[in-house]
């Protein structure tokens, strides 16, 4: 990893949701922050800035990973996806993300961009995954609207159309 | 005939945006250019006198807003009752709980705020807390507030019917004490406030996350000390959850345009985690005497409550309201003639508290649905069978309560009887029976409650005695607003002062206007930000006591169909038919006789715009209808301080069962039924959606969440590892009954649904879990520490005796640590006493360390940064030593104040001469508070241990020798590369 120097802004590069991107940040600026502020990538969200609400989860280099615990800095050279990412603005919503609509899977909706990228990873890494994972997985979350009932129900509906399907359906949306 | 929308599960509007990450919350929003970012400066000590605010180390032009500038530019907040307690929106000399606001600091962006907010240093003398409110309303309490005579800032008591006949001549007298926790209901979301003070305009132009009670808005105003329309408050299109808690933010409205009054310029704060848990809002802790009379055959005939409520450190607005708000049904869901209430708030040494989902609910209802089973069994009835008896009947409807309230509707006994048949009850007791033949810990519990909703603006004042009343004139109502309109192009717009925070607001109104002119709800723009200075609004506005579905959507439904008559006459003309022949359906206005007669519905309303000269004169102009709807039934308290605190009741009926884990002590809940009477759902799915939601939040609270404090004030709940909000992992499986009894009270028929289950269930968790155990419990939450100390504490006397709550101190000393250690340090006793008696050495000796000077003999103050889990800061440390024995034994007793919090204690150190060196062995006490004590209990003891084995290698350096010997653990770190 580079030396950074405390006092100095260092230039970011990285892949956000498959296009080049670029900002200047200085060393202690969380990820969050800068996703937000400097990219202006607003779907990504601090809920509690301690890693246990998962609000602000994204994936790096496919993995799920707190961005609220990340410094900008860390993104550098990495493949990020964000809730934007899920969807491309002229595209239709992902299976995961119609399955929330029709479940009532989300209320106010904060916490959902992080449930969101926590599920597509599941979804490519254990499509056989049970409700007992799914809620294994969903644990890294606080929801303070539903429940979660509708959560579950639609990652379980997803999951299950997924195997059906032989694995297709979910892959195509999260190869960014 | 045209396609109807209420009352289908249509998916929400509000969602394609939101799932994709294109919601527009109050942090997203843009700023205007030259934005300052606030950081606030909060107390670390419960109670304490600010002796001074210290900000030289800070540059020049640095603003800094503290409790003299708002003494200056500001007035405290007003509160419901009229006491020498005051205010403001940081503290003004002296801070009452941990997390009060005592400045704030601006700078270019939060980081740089943060680092200038650790600069400044503000010097306490810390005074005795109290936490406890039993023991704040005693005489010999610390005294919060110098302009009150104690901490009970209000006291009433109220009789209906006659209690006392009915107590004297009773043939059972039973009674409970329960003492119902904090907790808060954390939305992920914080607080934010942008705020923009307009020298030009004298004005205040405001963004918050507010959600109402708009009477705040008032509040506000006059705290900032301008007229209403010089106080501009927007709400952003969208909101991260709020459950009552958003109401809290008005504190900060007025912190932030008092500080953008004095730097010139627009200013904002995003309110993180930790201040959050610890400062936001909170539910009232409450202690409650239940009294009941029950005659035979297990009819309830009175009740009488004792209620000491406890508020934190102040009475903030709408305050005292939580104990109020329930004022109409404090008998429940029971028919009870004879009502005895001695209500008394107390201020304590905490977080002010505010409107929470149940607001008021959970702390009456636990009581009452425990007194419910503890009565069964006295007197030897089944627990619903003692409900069933004393239920209000169908018939009585609408039935008006004891203490005045309406019930509008309802068929609570045959609600019970279906809850029970279709949630399978019996079942339920024959699967009790087996795991109970098998030794295993089954538990049943139920709750009946009446859920309240659209409060009577007048409730509150039921607090005034009817002297006070007649003087102050009266309060009543509940008006809530709902604008529609077409614009030139014909379409449909409609704004509603509702605030949502989530529910699904858009979407409902959507359906509710499409139904009244037929057109499809995909075509009605709803409108969710609010403007006060632009959209209709009125002093009851907001989202708060589940007001939406009853009220807001009927103002809508009425603005709707007041547009629609006017259409009617317009499209009447050109259809050759009088206005009430014409008919809406399918985007069109037609002839009712003639279908084929018809316009699209653009047409007329087009119309309206473009040739106003040629509408009927009695359509009137402009399509724009603003209903504001009102409840003739919400009148203001009676002589007899009897109200109808709310314009409609649903009822619940909850019944679970539960299983204790021997050894976890884990409660699991194997089934869990609800089964709600909310009258006409206007939208199933959504209407679900609510009850799951508060089913969730009255699950953490019967389990989970605690906002706890330590005996000193401190506050040890400061991080959702610490706070516990249910993960998918603990809410079980809810099965959801409805029964339809439509309120007569409102336009649709609709009741509010979305707080019941913070009312129910804890309490019928909390029964099933007393069931499974056969003991009583008195408060919650059912932690398995909790339980464990349920489990293992002797038989209590007898079920219906009243029992102290469970176990205070499972988590309550969880600041205070003690230790003690040995090791050995390679150099004579002699040299070791001459460092640690040295300030020039010692300096390097202690880890952090910046400077050390000598006070006086044998004292010493310090300069030193430590990190303690995730948080590190730089304290002002003081030690002395005393009872010297050279070079044998010492005992150094100090404390540590910073930023993060302070620190108190004291250690004992012995050196013993050894053939290798000196064996140091000592023992230490400490307390700690502040939001170190907030965020890092859980690693305080680890820190603490690392602190004092840097502490002795550093002192084997010094003295010349090698580090003492060392852990395997720390050796592992070292060949990981992780220590050095």
């Amino acid at each position: 990893m580079r030396l950074l120097d405390a006092d100095s802004r260092h230039t970011i590069r990285f892949q956000l949701n498959g296009k080049a991107v670029e900002g200047v940040a200085a060393p202690r600026m969380l990820a969050t922050d800068f996703l937000r502020e400097a990219l202006g990538a607003t779907g990504t969200h601090a809920g509690c800035e301690h890693g246990v609400c998962g609000a602000c989860t994204i994936r790096l280099d496919g993995k799920a990973v707190r961005a609220c615990l990340l410094y900008a800095v860390q993104l550098e050279g990495r493949n990020v996806q964000t809730v934007e990412g899920l969807a491309g603005h002229d595209e239709e919503l992902s299976a995961m993300q119609t399955a929330f609509r029709k479940h009532h899977a989300l209320q106010c909706g904060f916490c959902t961009p992080g449930i969101l990228m926590s599920l597509s990873q599941l979804l490519e890494e254990e499509p056989g995954a049970d409700e007992a994972r799914i809620r294994d997985c969903l644990s890294g979350h606080i929801c303070r609207c539903t429940g979660y009932h509708g959560i579950v129900a639609a990652a379980l509906e997803v999951f299950e159309a997924h195997r059906r399907s032989g694995g297709e359906s979910g892959r195509e949306r999260t190869d960014v | 005939m045209s396609e109807t929308w209420v009352g289908k599960s249509l998916e929400r509007v509000e969602d394609e945006s939101l799932l994709r990450g294109l919601g527009r919350y109050a942090d997203d929003l843009a700023v205007p250019a030259g934005t300052l970012h606030a950081a606030f400066i909060r107390s670390p000590v419960a109670h304490g006198i600010i002796r001074s605010i210290k900000t030289d180390n800070l540059p020049d032009d640095a603003v800094v807003v503290t409790g003299e500038d708002m003494l200056q530019l500001s007035r405290p907040f007003i509160s419901g009752v009229k006491v020498d307690a005051p205010q403001y929106a940081l503290a003004v000399d002296r801070v009452r709980y941990i997390g009060e606001p005592v400045a704030l600091v601006l700078a270019a962006n939060r980081y740089l705020a943060e680092d200038a907010a650790d600069l400044i240093d503000v010097e306490y003398e810390q005074i005795p807390a109290v936490v406890d409110p039993e023991a704040a309303a005693s005489g010999n309490a610390p005294k919060l507030h110098d302009g009150t005579d104690s901490n009970v800032l209000h006291e009433r008591e109220f009789s209906y019917g006659d209690p006392g006949t009915a107590f004297a001549t009773a043939a059972h007298v039973i009674e409970t004490k329960i003492a119902y926790p904090r907790n808060s209901c954390t939305p992920i979301e914080g607080l934010n406030v942008l705020a923009h003070y307009l020298p030009g305009d004298d004005a205040y132009d405001v963004t918050a996350n507010f959600q109402g009670p708009y009477t705040l808005h008032t509040v506000m105003a006059r705290s900032l000390n301008v007229p209403g329309n010089r106080l501009r408050l927007k709400t952003p299109p969208d909101s991260g959850g709020s459950y009552g808690v958003k109401q809290a933010v008005f504190t900060y409205v007025v912190a932030l345009g008092i500080a953008s009054k004095i730097a010139g310029r627009p200013v904002k704060w995003v309110e993180d985690r930790l201040e959050h848990l610890s400062a936001a809002t909170s539910s009232t802790n409450r202690v409650t005497t239940l009294k009941s009379a029950f005659g035979n055959h297990g009819k309830l005939l009175a009740l009488d409550y004792d209620q000491l409520e406890d508020c934190g450190a102040y009475l903030k607005a709408p305050e005292p309201a939580t104990l109020y708000r329930m004022h109409g049904n404090m008998t429940g869901a029971y028919a009870v003639e004879h009502l005895k209430i001695r209500n008394r708030v107390v201020v304590t040494n905490k977080t002010p508290t505010g409107l929470m989902r149940g607001f008021g609910g959970p702390q009456i209802y636990f009581p009452l649905e425990r007194l419910m089973d503890l009565a069964a069994a006295q007197l030897g009835l089944d627990p619903i069978e003692i409900r069933r008896r004393n239920l209000v009947p169908s018939s009585a409807m609408p039935y008006r309560t004891a203490s005045g309230a309406l019930y509008d509707s309802g068929d609570y006994t045959g609600s019970l009887d279906r809850a029970a048949k279709e949630g399978g009850l019996q079942a339920l007791v024959e699967k009790r029976k087996e795991a109970r033949a098998a030794g295993r810990l089954y538990g049943i519990g139920c709750a009946a409650v009446v859920e309240p909703s659209i409060s009577n603006m007048g409730y509150i004042t039921t607090l005034l005695t009817p002297q006070q009343r007649e003087r102050a004139g009266p309060k009543n109502g509940a008006l809530a607003t709902a604008t529609v309109s077409f614009d030139p192009s014909g379409a449909i717009t409609v704004n509603a002062s509702s605030v949502p925070q989530g529910q699904g607001h858009r979407t409902v109104l959507a359906q509710v206007v499409a139904d009244q002119l037929g057109v499809a709800p995909k075509s009605v723009v709803v409108t969710s930000d609010h403007d006060t200075t632009k959209d209709p609004w009125s002093i009851s506005s907001g989202n708060y006591s589940s007001r939406f579905a009853g009220a807001v959507a009927g103002a809508a439904h009425l603005a709707a169909g007041r547009i629609r008559d006017r259409l009617a006459r317009i499209a009447a003309a050109d259809l050759n038919v009088t206005p009430d022949e014409v008919e809406f359906a399918n985007g069109k206005v037609f002839a009712k006789s003639n279908p084929d007669n018809a316009l699209p519905i653009v047409r007329p309303a087009a119309k309206a715009h473009w040739s106003p000269l040629s509408t009927p004169e009695d359509a009137g102009d402009g399509l724009r209808e603003t209903e504001f709807w009102n409840m003739p039934e919400l009148t203001e308290p009676d002589s007899e301080d009897r109200i109808n605190s709310s314009g409609a009741h649903g009822f619940i009926f909850d019944f679970c069962g539960v299983e204790i884990d021997p050894e976890t002590y884990e409660v699991r809940i194997d089934k869990y039924v609800t089964m709600h009477d909310a009258g006409t759902l206007l939208n199933p799915m959504l209407a679900n959606g609510q009850i799951r939601g508060g089913f969730a939040h009255g699950l953490g609270a019967a389990l989970l969440e605690k906002l706890d404090y330590g005996p000193d004030g401190s506050f040890i709940t400061g991080t959702f590892a610490d706070y516990l909000p249910p993960t998918a992992c603990e809410i079980p499986h809810l099965t959801i009954l409805h029964d339809c009894s439509p309120s007569p009270f409102t336009p649709l028929g609709a009741k509010g649904l979305g707080e019941g289950n913070c009312m129910s269930t804890p309490v019928c968790i909390a029964n099933a879990v007393a069931d499974a155990l056969g003991k009583d419990i008195a408060t919650l939450p059912l932690t398995r520490s909790n339980i464990a100390t349920l489990m293992l504490e002797d038989e209590p006397a007898g079920r219906s005796q009243p029992q102290t709550p469970a176990s205070p101190k499972a988590t309550g000393d969880g600041h205070a640590m003690t230790g003690q250690g040995s090791t050995l340090v390679p150099a004579t006793p002699e040299d070791l006493w001459a460092i640690m008696l040295d300030e020039s050495k010692l300096a390097a000796v202690i880890p952090g360390c910046h400077s050390v000077k000598r006070t006086r003999d044998n004292a010493f103050s310090a300069e030193v940064t430590m990190g303690i889990g995730p948080v590190k800061g730089r304290f002002k440390v003081h030690m002395a030593l005393s009872d010297l024995i050279e070079p044998k034994s010492l005992t150094l007793t100090g404390g540590a104040t910073g930023p993060l919090g302070s620190s108190q204690g004291s250690g004992y150190v012995t050196l013993t001469p050894e053939a290798d060196g000196t064996r140091v062995d000592y023992t230490y006490e400490a307390r700690i508070s502040g939001k170190v004590a907030s965020v890092g209990g859980r690693m305080m003891d680890g820190a603490a241990r690392t602190l004092i084995n840097q502490f002795f290698a550093r002192l084997s350096r010094q003295a010349g020798g090698q580090p003492p010997a060392q852990s395997p653990w720390t050796r592992l770190l070292e060949w990981l590369g992780l220590k050095s």
